[in-house]
């Protein structure tokens, strides 16, 4: 699947298995009990719903074996890169298939031994990958127990399953190991039926708190990403980069090489590069050559991008349009307008782009940092106009990607001068690579409308999304006329923008929950109150009833400190966050106390990786609310390091409470995502209730705190 | 001009013929190979390439290595002894104080550095040596909990 697809289901809200195209895998696998399957044909989102037509060619996008060791093994294109899939996982194939965790072994990413996937984003592992993982290790579990039966000569009834070994139930003497069951067999099933599947009642490993699987080798410093594989006789890649984003190259110079020997240069087209067997050397090489540049025009800057947008971006259609506008706007009794900005963030992962690659015998291996392995396939195949099979993209641990590594522009470069030299190559951003090419989160214009009627009811809402997409913009409030409309233009951006931990659904969250609030205000009703009275969707208010517990919203508030809430959905999970801030009005400095987040994620299969992957979620989201953004003047990045670019550290994390609503028995939602979009809304509106400095614009700065306690 | 500098690695007597002004960070990752010590910014303001210098925590990407001559270098591969975790690595993983892993190697090398020189550190004295490593997963609060699981550990240890 091509990065723009991605990017446009990225930012739109993807109910369902993304299942491109499938290969046959069938002739790679070895012996043991094998359960092949596709993600797209069993899902408990369509109610397990089978799809007949492919039963016979055989297609599936997953795999699980039992080996003839009674180890299993798990084939998924899948990729970990903090998320914890690794470990959830490796949970529930344990679970059905009745053994030790640590005897599950994840393959992930490696698209010559695991089969298609359309690349790790969008909250839909756990989603998807999860229930499906459940159904074919069930199966597995049910294969194993027919074998066991003949075995003893009883019926299938008769026996247990514990750790890996078949008992007879009331002979425990009499037991075989899944190793010994599998030993010399190959058995191949696709999943066509649904198998019975355990009740939460009866889980061991599901729901509970387990460590992640890779955690050792992390600790150790074994794990492996993309620029720890040293090939031999492997070159270090430097590439020529302009200073002002989208420069055309108009000449290159490099005859200061000559005093750097043995390196090589690269000159094609728009790469210019320069390698050499140290690192050093190539580096201190690719600042001698000289390029000179033809830049882009300067159309905007960080200050006037969103009159920019505004004057500019044109073309939309209408998302949501239900009810009648002008009637309700005659019928309210109290209209509040408004309009919100937030800025362009960077991904900021602290592991930059990297890759590693070789050809041999026209065949490319690659290590790349890549949510989309997959993808990077098809990119470099593309590149090269050979064949998908030629291309090889390995199994690596990503450290971090948060949807930037979707693009994969360093693992072209790296095999397009591993390709010009005919040298293996390693190709490691530096920090200033990683901030230019980022692929931002986009900057984006919200305009809000809101009605309210004499009893405080919400009942008009106008929303025009400017840059940031549909996705979670379907109303949970009970608004009886409505329009959501969207704004988008290409290359309005003046550098690379894309997907960003939970696409434009932190920036309109923030409009939509800062808009909540200011309309509650206006009516003079309490935040937490407005938003019970308006709500229509019963797990919401159950969400925002837990949160609204376990901060104790009610409790006594000391002068300086103030309680904000915010409200969303994304990727199958309902979020509510309530968050205390205390402000120095005098210096605009914003202390956050506490954040308490609820959420109603479906089944939570690991209680504890799903409380990091919340924990992490708030952590990051505090830096778009309060102190993230890029600061650009045309194509110019002045945010060129972690030096001016802020992002959350210890000294500004707070304490923080993950509560979800317990639902063991229903379909698992996302959990990656979600949290961190209600963090920008939660902050502002807590912001204010401490100052009553309403402020409009992520992130929500001092100086922007004393001008707003200035105007008001 | 090629020169040779000797230090001491993970115990291991070291001694390469280098310029001198390469960063320790290449020489430990690239010319001797030991790839857990990370490169995040290259300008020490991330934290990710955090080692050891005689006992006190420094960012490699910042120290040439002619300025390291006879000094013993500790990175996160010589943190484990006989094959047992350090009690620092084993908070870390008990508290799951980590998500992809990649700024670990830094947090763990400046905690012990800290650890070194205040064996009871408060939670305020944590967060204030730690705040110049970066952690864009958000794993803070659980390192905090580690190093301190970690000091109370190792102070048990002194006492037997």
């Amino acid at each position: 699947m091509k990065p723009d697809k991605i990017t446009e289901l990225y930012f739109s809200d993807v109910n369902e298995p993304i299942n491109y195209d499938r290969r046959k895998f069938l002739k790679k696998l070895g012996k043991g009990i094998i359960v092949i399957f596709s993600l797209s044909e069993l899902s408990l989102m369509n109610g397990w719903s089978q799809g007949t037509s492919q039963e016979k060619e055989l297609d599936f996008n997953a795999y699980l074996r039992v080996k003839e060791d009674g180890r299993v093994d798990c084939y998924t294109g899948k990729i970990e890169m903090g998320q914890g899939i690794i470990t959830s996982l490796a949970q529930v194939i344990a679970e059905e298939l009745e053994v030790p965790i640590n005897s599950v072994d994840m393959i992930m990413g490696d698209t010559d031994l695991c089969p298609y996937d359309a690349g790790t984003w969008g909250s839909l592992t756990t989603r998807f990958a999860d229930p499906v993982l459940r159904a074919a290790a069930a199966e597995a579990r049910e294969i194993l127990i027919d074998i066991a039966a003949k075995h003893f000569e009883v019926t299938k009834d008769m026996l247990q399953v514990k750790d890996g070994i078949i008992y007879v139930k009331d002979n425990h003497s009499k037991k075989v190991t899944f190793a010994e069951l599998t030993k010399g067999k190959r058995i191949v099933r696709s999943l066509k039926i649904k198998p019975e599947i355990k009740k939460a009642k009866d889980f061991k490993i599901i729901g509970k708190p387990t460590i992640s699987l890779d955690a050792v080798a992390k600790v150790a410093g074994k794990a492996k990403y993309s620029g720890d594989i040293k090939l031999t006789g492997m070159v270090y890649a430097n590439v020529v980069r302009p200073t002002v984003y989208g420069s055309k190259i108009l000449s290159v110079d490099a005859s200061g090489l000559s005093a750097f020997e043995g390196v090589q240069l690269i000159n094609e087209n728009d790469l210019v590069a320069v390698v050499h067997e140290d690192p050093e050397i190539s580096y201190k090489a690719s600042k001698i050559v000289k390029v000179s540049w033809e830049a882009p025009e300067i159309k905007t800057n960080n200050e006037d991008i969103f009159q920019y947008l505004d004057e500019n971006v044109k073309e939309h259609k209408v998302f949501i349009e239900e009810g009648n506008i002008e009637n309700a706007k005659l019928a309210s009794k109290t209209i509040i307008e408004a309009n919100y900005h937030d800025g362009y963030v960077a991904h900021a992962p602290i592991e930059t782009h990297s890759a590693t690659c070789y050809f041999e015998n026209d065949k490319l291996t690659i290590w790349a940092s890549t949510q989309t392995p997959f993808g990077t396939r098809e990119q470099l195949a593309n590149t090269f106009d050979m064949p998908l099979e030629m291309v090889h993209v390995k199994q690596i641990f990503l450290g971090g990607g948060f949807g930037g590594k979707i693009y994969n522009q360093q693992a072209i470069e790296a095999a397009r001068i591993a390709k010009s030299c005919g040298k293996p190559v390693q190709l490691v951003w530096s920090r200033r690579e990683e901030f230019m090419y980022d692929r931002f989160r986009p900057a984006a214009l919200m305009k809000a409308v809101s009605g309210v009627d004499e009893n405080g009811k919400l009942n008009l809402w106008e929303f025009d999304i400017y840059c940031a997409g549909t996705r979670g913009t379907k109303l949970f409030y009970d608004i009886p006329n409505s329009r959501t409309r969207m704004f988008n233009s290409a290359d309005i951006h003046p550098f690379g923008t894309g997907a960003w931990r939970a696409p434009g659904n932190n920036s309109t969250t923030f409009a939509r929950e800062s808009h909540i609030d200011a309309t509650a205000h206006s009516v003079g009703i309490d935040a937490l109150e407005f938003r019970l009275k308006n709500l229509k969707n019963d797990d919401m208010v159950a969400t925002l009833k837990l949160a609204a517990k376990t901060f104790d919203w009610t409790r006594k508030k000391e002068p300086g400190f103030g309680y904000g809430i915010a409200l969303g959905e994304d990727a199958g999970t309902l979020v509510a966050i309530i968050a205390e801030v205390f402000v120095d009005k005098f210096t605009g400095v914003v202390d956050v106390i506490k954040v308490v987040c609820a959420q109603d994620m479906g089944q939570v299969v690991n209680p504890h990786g799903a409380t990091v992957q919340t924990e992490g979620g708030i952590t990051m989201g505090l830096g778009y609310s309060l102190y993230e953004e890029i600061e650009f003047n045309g194509g110019t990045i002045k945010s060129k390091n972690f030096n001016r670019y802020e992002i959350t550290r210890f000294s500004k994390t707070p304490k923080i409470a993950c509560v979800f609503i317990d639902k063991m028995d229903s379909k698992p939602q996302g959990g990656g995502e979600p949290a961190i979009i209600c963090v920008g809304g939660a902050i502002a509106n807590a912001v204010f209730d401490a100052c009553g400095a309403r402020v409009n614009r992520m992130p929500v700065t001092p100086e922007r705190i004393l001008k707003a306690l200035k105007n008001s | 001009m090629k020169q040779s500098i000797s230090f001491k690695l993970n115990n291991e007597p070291i001694t390469i013929e280098v310029n001198g002004d390469e960063s320790l960070l290449t020489v430990i990752r690239t010319y001797l190979d030991q790839t857990g010590t990370k490169y995040g910014c290259g300008i020490g303001e991330c934290g990710a390439c955090t080692v050891l210098i005689d006992n006190q925590a420094e960012k490699a990407c910042m120290i040439l290595i002619e300025d390291v001559i006879d000094t013993e270098i500790l990175t996160i591969e010589g943190l484990a002894s006989n094959g047992n975790l350090h009690p620092l690595q084993k908070a870390f993983v008990s508290h799951d104080a980590l998500q992809c892993g990649f700024c670990t190697p830094g947090m763990i090398m400046n905690a012990y550095g800290l650890l070194k020189r205040n064996p009871n550190p408060t939670r305020e004295n944590i967060i204030d040596e730690m705040d110049a490593n970066l952690c864009r997963c958000g794993s803070y609060n659980r390192i905090v909990e580690a190093i301190q699981t970690a000091a109370e550990e190792m102070n048990e240890k002194i006492k037997l």
